[in-house]
Parts: structure tokens; C-alpha cells; sequence
């Protein structure tokens, strides 16, 4: 059907091209499947008006659950992080819930895969266990509006 | 396949029509559009440029002058309109051109509507932005609201260019229809399908702006599915990355092989390579979105699956770049394994200016592979990476290429010639674009790997230790966009000369269209067949699609109320 020619070396630097490729995106699938690598999300869903008033982000903070794992429950509005900041000792677990009452924003911690896109109407998940100690800055990195760039907060390990 | 080749083998030297001038009123469409591209990229260069030295520290902007306002200015300018105006001047005149030469009086009758549309539709959304009322960035996200305006104004610049594909359509239809049987232009062929391919991708932004974004900005509507309009955008967002390639992927497979005095390597892989791009640019919207809530991992994944696919038709391109240069080497008498390199012509700026944007696409396509890739993503997402990633595919592998195009349209159609010390001043200014990007896009790479996020305002989040990795890169961005603006200017300084000023020819110019190696060697009738490949293309959109959107659909979101932030 498709009866189009193929120069001898095209089809070998096709075929290796290819071949690394499906390579690549197995070992990806396998990061997911096995690895249970996955990037934050999440089908929850919240009002953006009854953040404030519903259990757990009428009192945003950090939670222990049990020995070394925590849950951080944070509303992310303009221009603030609540809590604005949080500390847990070395090691520690995280479960990250983030959602926001007013627009799209985002949640950063440099230097960690710690990277969330946080959507008014939903709230988004991530687990990260914080190895190095020191003071961890948290940014928005979604444009959010004036007051964007003054949008942070911290989270220190012990 | 039983056709008879009705068009002899063509003897050296172009074929009629590449000799003569363009028709007056095509001529007149081509400049008008080119003129608006230019334009475009003026605002966008000069808000750029202030943008650029506010972030990096350099300068305080006045009270009046917000820098998310400048942020916006630059991206709509940049990436909606100067992109746009420019690909659709460009096509026409190929599709004019191979096609018998001129447009009818109907294919031009729909081209100036969709000229008028969206040149109305730009001033519009431009004005919005002017006075701060749609500082929305060039995505518009929601719950972010703008002026109606803004989002009508942007509807117009899609319809229009939708007026736009049709008098492709049209010519192309024309012209199968006085030449039966025959194998299409490779301009109009390739012209053909990146309108199908932007048709298919503004159906998804067109929904979101009129459905969604327009009543709920009137106030017609109380609540907007956030998310809906996310992966609406996200559908056309991706898709647009590939409108702004194909053409200068046209210029390379068609113009630079004669320019270069060779041939076309073959006339079917790249008419392939373009088919690869309609069926697998659309259905891969969620690799923008892969680290949002509201979106299932396996439909996150299977998109990525499609998005990687798009690796094999830039690896032909890039096989097929280097087959042709090489060719055009040895048919100029090069020997041995290399010499063919330095018979290409290095000091014309039309074959320069490109090669320098083909250079870039090397680490650019490299660093895309990394932000589809999946958990890699969560590394880069909303950093300066990304930001710089675009600046190495679009703004230099595309604009380096347009550049190229415009140092001989822009005097082919005013029929004036391309001046050796144009020509000189355009391969410096090439360098200077080059190297500027380089520099500008290569640190925001490396800060985004720091962790800076992207579309920031100058700060230090009160002097964070973090911040510190990231100032010596500041140093260096600021520079280069002072580069990158210098450079614009000196584009646009001789853009200006070759409009009206050059030296007038006393013969026709040379509309460079190249012929193919083996012109016996006949394409297969099915890649003509476009209702097959649009059919796949809506099989691939459903699979990628259908479930996630029926579900956001099926069960919403609680919406959002319009929110102004700035």
C-alpha cells in the first residue's frame, strides 16, 4: 500500500531510532507499573467556596498519621500558602493534599520532585519523604495573578 | 497504480512558473500579512525585552506598566500573531505559486476575509491587553477572567484563519481539478495538510473560547469547568507547537534544495512525514498536563505513548536534511566522505539562517523528549525550562528559519533584489539571534533544573538561600535578551530596506522551488486520500480523548466563578 522508498541507511537509522524509543517509553511504563512512579493527581473533588468550611482544608496543617509519616493538608490561595510553613524531622513521609479557593496555582519545593499543579475544584495528591535536612522553600509556579511572585512558603527538615 | 506521467521529467532549471512575478493582488495578500507578522513581532521583541531585564533584575518597570501585562503583550504577540500572519503569508505564496501560478478571484475573496478577521481580532485583544484588562498570559487559563473582548478578539484571529485553509482548500481543489490524475505540488501538498492539521487542532480552543470562556466572561453563565477548558486548550495547544513547525519544515524539503542548487532527496517521505504529524500532534494535549488533578494516570500515559511517536517523522526530517545537503554537495563534484560540506553555500543568509535553526532542534527536540517524558516531567514542569525549551524549538529552529524566508519573499514579491550587503547584515544578524538564544535559552534550561519557576516577576522570595544558584544565570539571560532584541531590530531594519528600498530587478525574481531527485519515482495516490488520514485522525482523537472528556463532562467539576487577580 504504502509503497515508498527507503534508502538502506535510512531504514537502519529508523530502525534504531525506533527501537530506542520503544525502549525508552517501556522502561517509563515500567517506572509507573512497578515502580509505582506516577505524577500527582488525583479525582477528588471540592467546591472552591466550601474550601474554607469542609474538613480537612477548614484547618490546613500538618498532621502526623504514624511513626515518620505525615499529612499535609494546604490551601493554596492568592497569595499565600496555608500553613505558610511546616517542619517534620528527617525522613519523614508526606502526603501532600493541595487545593485552592480562588484560581489555578502551583506547588514547588525545589530541589524534590515536589511539583503540583493545584486546580480550584479539585484537590490534587503527591507522597514525597523529605532525606535532607534544611529549609525547603515552596513556590507557586503557576502565574496567579500581581501578587504571583510573592506567593511562597517553607518546609523544614530536622 | 496505473496513471501515466503526464508532466515530462523536467529538464535543469525551474519550471515556468517559479520564473515571473506574483499576480499584483497576490501580491498585495502575501505583503499585507507579512506587514501584520512584522509588526507583531516589533510589540512582541520590545515587551520581551523590558519583561526580560525586569525578571532578571536589571531595570525597575514604571508604575503604569504592570509585568505580567508585559508577559501577555509578548506571548499573544509572539506566539499567536506574528507566528500565524507569517505561516499563512508564506503559504500562499507557495500554494499561489505551484498552483498555476496565481490565486482565483474566489480563493482570494476568502483569504482577505480571514485577513480582515483577524487583523480586527488582533487589535482587539491586543487593545484588552493595553489596558490591563486581559492579563491572562497568552493561555488564558480560567478561572482567570478577561475582558469579553480579549477572548472575542482571539476568536476572530481562529475563525480567520480558518477563512485561511479554505482558499488553500480551494486552490488546491482547483487545481486537482484541471490537472486529473496528477501528483500534486509538495508546497500545496504540504500547505494542505498543516491547514488540516490547524483546523482540526483551533476546533478545540474555538469550543473553549465560545462555548465556555465568552459567556461566563459576560456573565452569561455563573461557572466554568476549569478542567474542560484546560484540556480543551491543552487539545489545540500542542497541535500549535506543530503549525509553527511544519512550515519551516516546507521551506526545508521544497525551497532550500534549490537554493542550494540540489534536488529534492525524494518527494514521498516528506508528504509521509507531514501525514505522521496530522495523525499523532492532536491526541497528546495531556502531556501539558500530566502533574494536575481531574485526569486518570492511564490517559495521562497513553498520551505520552502518542506524544513520543512524533520522534520518527523528526527523525526523517533530520535524515532527509542531511541526504539533501549532501547531495547537493556531490552534484556540485564533492568528493571524498566530507567535502560535500563545504560546497554548501555557508554565506547566503537564506540557506544560513536556517541551518543555524536546525542546529538548534538537535538539544531542542532532546529536551522535549524529557518534558513528555512522564515522571521526568515533574522535574521541569513550570520551570524556566520549559520556557527555555520553547525558546530553542520556536523561537530559534522556526524563527531562524522564517527569518530566512523573509530575506527573499519579502524582495521577491516587491521584485527588488536581495543585496550582497543585506545578505551579510542578515548572516550577522543569524549569529545574533543564534548565539542569543543560546545563551538565554541555555540558562533558563540549567535555572529550571534549580527550580525556577517560570512566568515570575523579579524576586528572591526574601533572599532564600535557593535563590542564590539562580543570580549569575539572571546575569547572563539579561544580556542575551538584549541580543535577541538587537538582533529583531536589525531584522526588521532590513526587512524594511528589502520592502522598499533595495535596489529594483530588471528581471523576475526566483521563487526557489525544488525538483526531486528521481521525478519518475511517483508518490502513492493514498497519501492524497485526505478523508482516510483525517478519518484516522479522528479514530486516534477519540481513543486519546473520548473517555476523560465524556467523564469531565458526565461528572463535573463544581466550577468556578470568574476571578480577577491583577
Amino acid at each position: 500500500m504504502l509503497n515508498i522508498h527507503l534508502p538502506r541507511y535510512e531504514r537502519i537509522w529508523l530502525w534504531i531510532g525506533g527501537a530506542s524509543l520503544v525502549l525508552f517509553l517501556i522502561i517509563l511504563a515500567l517506572l509507573a507499573l512497578l515502580g509505582d512512579l506516577n505524577p500527582p493527581g488525583n479525582m477528588r473533588m471540592i467546591a472552591p467556596e466550601a474550601v474554607r468550611t469542609t474538613p480537612p482544608f477548614d484547618k490546613p496543617g500538618l498532621k502526623q498519621i504514624g511513626p515518620n509519616e505525615y499529612r499535609a493538608t494546604v490551601v493554596a490561595q492568592m497569595f499565600t500558602f496555608q500553613p505558610a510553613s511546616m517542619t517534620v524531622p528527617a525522613g519523614s513521609t508526606v502526603h501532600f493534599e493541595v487545593t485552592s479557593p480562588d484560581v489555578v496555582h502551583g506547588f514547588e519545593i525545589p530541589g524534590t520532585n515536589v511539583n503540583m499543579m493545584v486546580i480550584p475544584g479539585h484537590i490534587t495528591e503527591f507522597t514525597y519523604t523529605f532525606r535532607k535536612k534544611g529549609d525547603h522553600l515552596i513556590v507557586c509556579n503557576e502565574y496567579c495573578g500581581s501578587g504571583h511572585q510573592v506567593m511562597m512558603g517553607s518546609i523544614t527538615v530536622q | 497504480m496505473n496513471e501515466t506521467v503526464r508532466e515530462p521529467a523536467r529538464p535543469d532549471g525551474p519550471a515556468p512558473f517559479e520564473r515571473g512575478t506574483f499576480d499584483r493582488r497576490d501580491r498585495a495578500l502575501i505583503l499585507a500579512h507579512l506587514g501584520v507578522s512584522f509588526a507583531a513581532l516589533l510589540i512582541g521583541a520590545l515587551a520581551g525585552l523590558f519583561q526580560g531585564l525586569q525578571r532578571t533584575g536589571f531595570i525597575q518597570l514604571p508604575q503604569a506598566v504592570g509585568y505580567y501585562q508585559l508577559l501577555t503583550a509578548h506571548g499573544v504577540s509572539l506566539a499567536l500573531i506574528f507566528t500565524t500572519f507569517f505561516i499563512i503569508g508564506f503559504l500562499y505564496s507557495g500554494t499561489a505559486k505551484t498552483l498555476d501560478g496565481r490565486f482565483r478571484p474566489f480563493e482570494r475573496a476568502l483569504a482577505w476575509i480571514g485577513f480582515v478577521l483577524m487583523t480586527a481580532g488582533t487589535v482587539m485583544s491586543l487593545l484588552m491587553i493595553l489596558t490591563n484588562d486581559a492579563t491572562v498570559l497568552y493561555t488564558f487559563y480560567a478561572p482567570m477572567r478577561a475582558a469579553p473582548w480579549f477572548y472575542i478578539g482571539l476568536a476572530l484571529v481562529i475563525v480567520g484563519s480558518w477563512f485561511s485553509g479554505w482558499t488553500i482548500f480551494a486552490s488546491y481543489y482547483r487545481w486537482k481539478k484541471a490537472h486529473p490524475g496528477e501528483v500534486s505540488p509538495l508546497f500545496a501538498y504540504m500547505s494542505v495538510a498543516t491547514m488540516i492539521l490547524w483546523i482540526i487542532a483551533t476546533l478545540g480552543v474555538a469550543a473553549e473560547v465560545l462555548f465556555q470562556l465568552i459567556p461566563w466572561s459576560f456573565g452569561w453563565t455563573a461557572r466554568i469547568n476549569v478542567e474542560l477548558s484546560r484540556a480543551l486548550f491543552w487539545y489545540f495547544g500542542h497541535p500549535l507547537v506543530y503549525f509553527w513547525l511544519l512550515p519551516a519544515y516546507i521551506y526545508w524539503y521544497v525551497n532550500i534544495p534549490q537554493i542550494i542548487k540540489g534536488r529534492l532527496f525524494s518527494d514521498s517521505l516528506p508528504r509521509l512525514t507531514f501525514l505522521l504529524f496530522i495523525l499523532y500532534s492532536v491526541p497528546v494535549g495531556f502531556h501539558h498536563q500530566l502533574m494536575e488533578p481531574g485526569i486518570g494516570a492511564f490517559w495521562k500515559f497513553l498520551q505520552i505513548f502518542f506524544t513520543m511517536i512524533v520522534v520518527v517523522p523528526s527523525l526523517m526530517t533530520a535524515f532527509a536534511m542531511l541526504a539533501t545537503f549532501e547531495l547537493s554537495g556531490r552534484l556540485k563534484g564533492a568528493k571524498g566522505r566530507f567535502e560535500w560540506v563545504r560546497k554548501l553555500p555557508w554565506k547566503d543568509v537564506r540557506f544560513f539562517a536556517p541551518v543555524l535553526g536546525m542546529a538548534m532542534f538537535i538539544p531542542a527536540g532532546a529536551g522535549g523528549v524529557v518534558n513528555a517524558s512522564y515522571q521526568m516531567n515533574q522535574v521541569v514542569h513550570n520551570t524556566l525550562w520549559v520556557t527555555g525549551h520553547f525558546h530553542m524549538a520556536l523561537a530559534t529552529t522556526v524563527v531562524s528559519t522564517f527569518f530566512g524566508i523573509a530575506y527573499w519573499l519579502v524582495p521577491a514579491l516587491t521584485n527588488r533584489k536581495l543585496t550582497r550587503g543585506a545578505n551579510n547584515l542578515g548572516i550577522l544578524q543569524s549569529w545574533l539571534w543564534f548565539l542569543g538564544m543560546l545563551l538565554l535559552a541555555g540558562s533558563m534550561h540549567i535555572v529550571g533544573l534549580f527550580g525556577e519557576p517560570r512566568r515570575t516577576a523579579y524576586t528572591t522570595y526574601r533572599d532564600h538561600p535557593v535563590v542564590e544558584v539562580w543570580l549569575p544565570y539572571w546575569q547572563v539571560m539579561g544580556v542575551a535578551t538584549v541580543f535577541v532584541v538587537l538582533s529583531v531590530l536589525l531584522f526588521l531594519g532590513i526587512v524594511v530596506y528589502l520592502w522598499a528600498f533595495a535596489p529594483r530587478l530588471e528581471t523576475a525574481a526566483e521563487y526557489p522551488i525544488g525538483t526531486p531527485l528521481d521525478p519518475a519515482q511517483r508518490p502513492p495516490r493514498i497519501l492524497e486520500r485526505w478523508s482516510l488520514w483525517i478519518a484516522v485522525t479522528a479514530v486516534l482523537i477519540l481513543v486519546a480523548y473520548g473517555v476523560p472528556v465524556w467523564e469531565m463532562l458526565q461528572n463535573p467539576e463544581p466550577g468556578s466563578p470568574p476571578i480577577r487577580s491583577w
